[in-house]
């Protein structure tokens, strides 16, 4: 694991003591912060991301760190998805120009590099090492193509690109956007801090708003449900979708970025991010994160298309079936419970059928994990 | 056969009451009470502590973050204060089932000091309860606290309460006093229109393996009768106000007892529990073939029989109290226990 790219802060300058969403932000920047590209959406996250003139993104011990931007509600996903197009021209011209270079180069350093796998960490770290080797040899030499080589020379190591926001954007205003990014088959890695309300704003419904919860424009409880983004997104076929909550199982949630990172195409992950919104003590956050995988509200999945490549089931359901009522998750957050008190009748009405609706969903990942790999879409890149 | 009963100026249809227990925590708990065939609902208790405490536990989840940030102010839409968590819930299950049923429904109070959740009476009479039973189960932990004063917060409850509302109030009493029918006599003073005789303490127990401090929640024994029928015998004939017993009933020769003893209603919880809340069919069935058999076409017409009569000598209290009246009465009516 690479040092911290992130404040070693538990919650970033500028967050809620408590936030749910910066754990997740330091685990990726830990995990790959030393060669990504963050698009920021409005929100929570570009707010503590980008205090200026404090600012919670930093670079390990080597120098290197995450390259941040923040883009508007309404584009980031396909500000991010040109992060990521012009990312892989830089690469493709890096390429040409070491190519360019081959006779001064020599076969060897030209082929390790070009014909070097770049999946998994062990494979970049040991491409990172040529590179640096590669830069170090461009100090020696002179001339426009050495010069040229010189300025895209980074791009030679796999680019992770980062696309995140809260459920504002990803399910709300900037959904049209993430639904086209997912489509495009590019490699990105979107990750939607989902607090389920919109927060920064000060806790308006979203789409991803559960039914019976109360926030503003919903006042009077939710009464539709809280859209499954996730099954949207595996309706793809191409797209690796995971459901994580870290408090509810960490080593689930390090599973999943790792392989959506990986994966060599789109990568959706929704993490459960409690949040001063829900009116929890924030300082029993994970426990409540816990409470909501229990209950089935949150149920932990991964969708990953290289497994139905290999003819297996691609849907892996990570979450034991729930073995708390939702009730007893729903009674610890104010959300529900303002509800229960102005309007005991529509919260028992409310919870009857949210209850309903998690038990329905359960009953559909649970015939989903079970399937066969035929029955899910292959991919037709490969 | 007439059954009917005065408590607390309410006209019931029989002296059996469901007295504040976990059953009546929901409407159809409530419903199912009245379709069992008693003539009046205690709703379950609601604490003081959950007043207060729930209240401020909402109110510093919602407020917490207020104005932190620059761009929200709050958190949560703006709400009526009145939504005060527990105490809305309280509110509408009152409202809820005194509509639901065609007996009358008693809110039950449960305090100690005097505070906002006295003025809470107000709001339950308004949502709909008959009447308000005030529980006052204060536990002096202070050994430099007085008797004299522990009564007085007494009777300061019970006027604030008086205060607050216009429908009856009973009291719900300790059985730990010094002299129970002084403090009887000034509740009444202090407006209280009925006394509940005895709230039973759930001390902690413990256990040995492992060695632990635990809740002491049980039901209560027909042992548990004999102290408040003593004093319900005792007080029947010397205040003026309605007597509700509570605590022991297992059958209905407990009702039966208590309301020879003088018990304008006898209330009961452990027996619904056990045998379900329909139980109190049998109870009213065995009550009225106890008065076939013995020859009483009322309640009215047996109740207090046993009670300690109005001329009995003061100075049987004054010398040992209701130990001294009991003796008095036995020489006149015979074993009341």
């Amino acid at each position: 694991m690479a040092p911290s790219s992130w404040s070693r802060c538990s919650s970033s300058p500028g967050a809620c003591s408590g936030c749910g969403e910066t754990p997740y932000l330091k685990l990726f920047t830990q995990l790959f912060g030393g060669r990504a590209t963050v698009a920021n959406a409005t929100g929570c996250s570009s707010i503590y991301g980008g205090n200026l003139p404090t600012t919670p993104w930093s670079s390990n011990k080597y120098g290197r760190g995450p390259a941040w931007s923040n883009s508007l509600f309404e584009d980031n996903a396909e500000f991010g998805l040109g992060l990521r197009l012009a990312a892989d021209l830089h690469t493709a011209t890096a390429r040409r120009r070491l190519e360019a270079l081959r006779p001064e180069l020599g076969d060897a350093t030209v082929d390790a590099i070009l014909q070097a796998p770049q999946q998994y960490e062990s494979e970049l770290s040991q491409q990172r090492a040529r590179v640096d080797a590669l830069k170090a040899l461009l100090d020696t030499m002179t001339g426009p193509l050495v010069e040229d080589l010189r300025s895209v020379a980074d791009h030679l190591l796999r680019r992770s690109v980062w696309i995140v926001g809260g459920d504002g954007w990803a399910y709300d205003i900037g959904s049209a956007g993430v639904d086209h990014v997912l489509a495009s088959g590019r490699n990105v890695n979107i990750l939607v801090l989902d607090t389920e309300v919109y927060s920064n704003t000060g806790g308006q419904a979203s789409k991803s708003t559960p039914l019976g919860a109360v926030a503003k424009f919903a006042a009077s409880g939710k009464v539709t449900g809280k859209k499954d983004v996730a099954m949207q997104a595996i309706a793809y076929g191409n797209v690796y979708v995971a459901r994580v909550a870290m408090g509810a199982d960490p080593q689930q949630t390090l599973t999943a970025f790792r392989e959506a990172e990986a994966y060599d195409g789109p990568s959706l992950i929704l993490a459960y991010s409690h949040c001063i919104a829900h009116g929890i003590d924030m300082s029993k956050g994970l426990d409540q994160q816990y409470a909501a995988v229990n209950s089935g509200h949150w149920p932990l999945m991964r969708y990953n298309p290289v497994r139905r490549m290999a003819d297996h089931n691609p849907f892996l359901l990570d979450s034991p079936r729930p073995r708390i009522p939702l009730r007893d998750y729903r009674a610890k957050e104010l959300r529900f419970r303002m509800l229960m008190n102005s309007d005991p009748e529509t919260a028992e009405r409310l919870l009857s059928y949210g209850q309903e609706a998690v038990n329905r969903r359960w009953a559909e990942y649970e015939e989903m994990a079970m399937r066969g790999a035929e029955r899910f879409a292959a991919d037709a890149r490969k | 056969m007439f059954l009917d009963t005065d408590y607390l100026g309410l006209r019931l249809r029989n002296p059996l009451v469901a007295s504040a227990g976990p059953i009546s925590q929901t409407v159809s708990g409530v419903q199912s009470l009245a379709d069992g065939g008693v003539g009046a609902v205690v709703l379950y208790s609601l604490f003081e502590e959950q007043l207060t405490q729930a209240a401020e536990r909402d109110a510093f989840l919602e407020e917490a973050y207020a104005d932190s940030f620059a761009e929200a102010t709050s958190y949560f839409p703006a709400r009526d204060t009145a939504d005060a968590g527990v105490a809305a819930s309280y509110l509408s299950l009152v409202e809820r089932s005194a509509a639901a049923i065609d007996v009358p429904l008693i809110a039950s109070l449960n305090g100690s000091s005097l505070g906002s959740w006295v003025h809470f009476a107000r709001s339950l009479q308004d949502a709909g309860a008959a009447a308000i039973e005030c529980n006052i189960y204060f536990v002096p932990g202070d050994l430099t606290l007085s008797g004299a004063v522990v009564e007085q917060r007494h009777v300061d409850i019970v006027s604030a309460v008086k205060q607050a509302v216009s429908i009856p109030v009973a009291v719900k009493l300790s059985p730990h006093f010094s002299s129970i029918g002084h403090l009887a006599s000034r509740l009444v003073e202090a407006g209280a229109d009925g006394l509940v005789m005895f709230n039973r303490f759930l001390q902690p127990d413990v256990t040995i393996e492992p060695i632990a401090v635990v809740p002491g929640v049980t039901l209560s024994h027909r042992v548990d009768s004999l102290v408040p029928r003593t004093w319900i015998a005792a007080l029947r004939n010397h205040l003026n106000a309605s007597l509700a017993a509570t605590s022991g009933v297992e059958d209905y020769t407990d009702v039966v007892r208590y309301l020879l003893a003088g018990a304008d209603v006898v209330m009961t919880t452990s027996s619904l529990v056990r045998h379900g809340a329909g139980y109190s069919a049998k109870l009213l069935d065995g009550l009225q073939a106890w008065m076939t058999r013995t020859g009483h076409d009322s309640v009215d017409g047996f109740r207090g029989m046993l009670a300690v009569p109005t001329d009995a000598e003061s100075n049987a209290y004054q010398r040992a109290g209701y130990v001294a009246a009991l003796e008095k009465a036995k020489s006149i009516y015979g074993s009341l226990v």
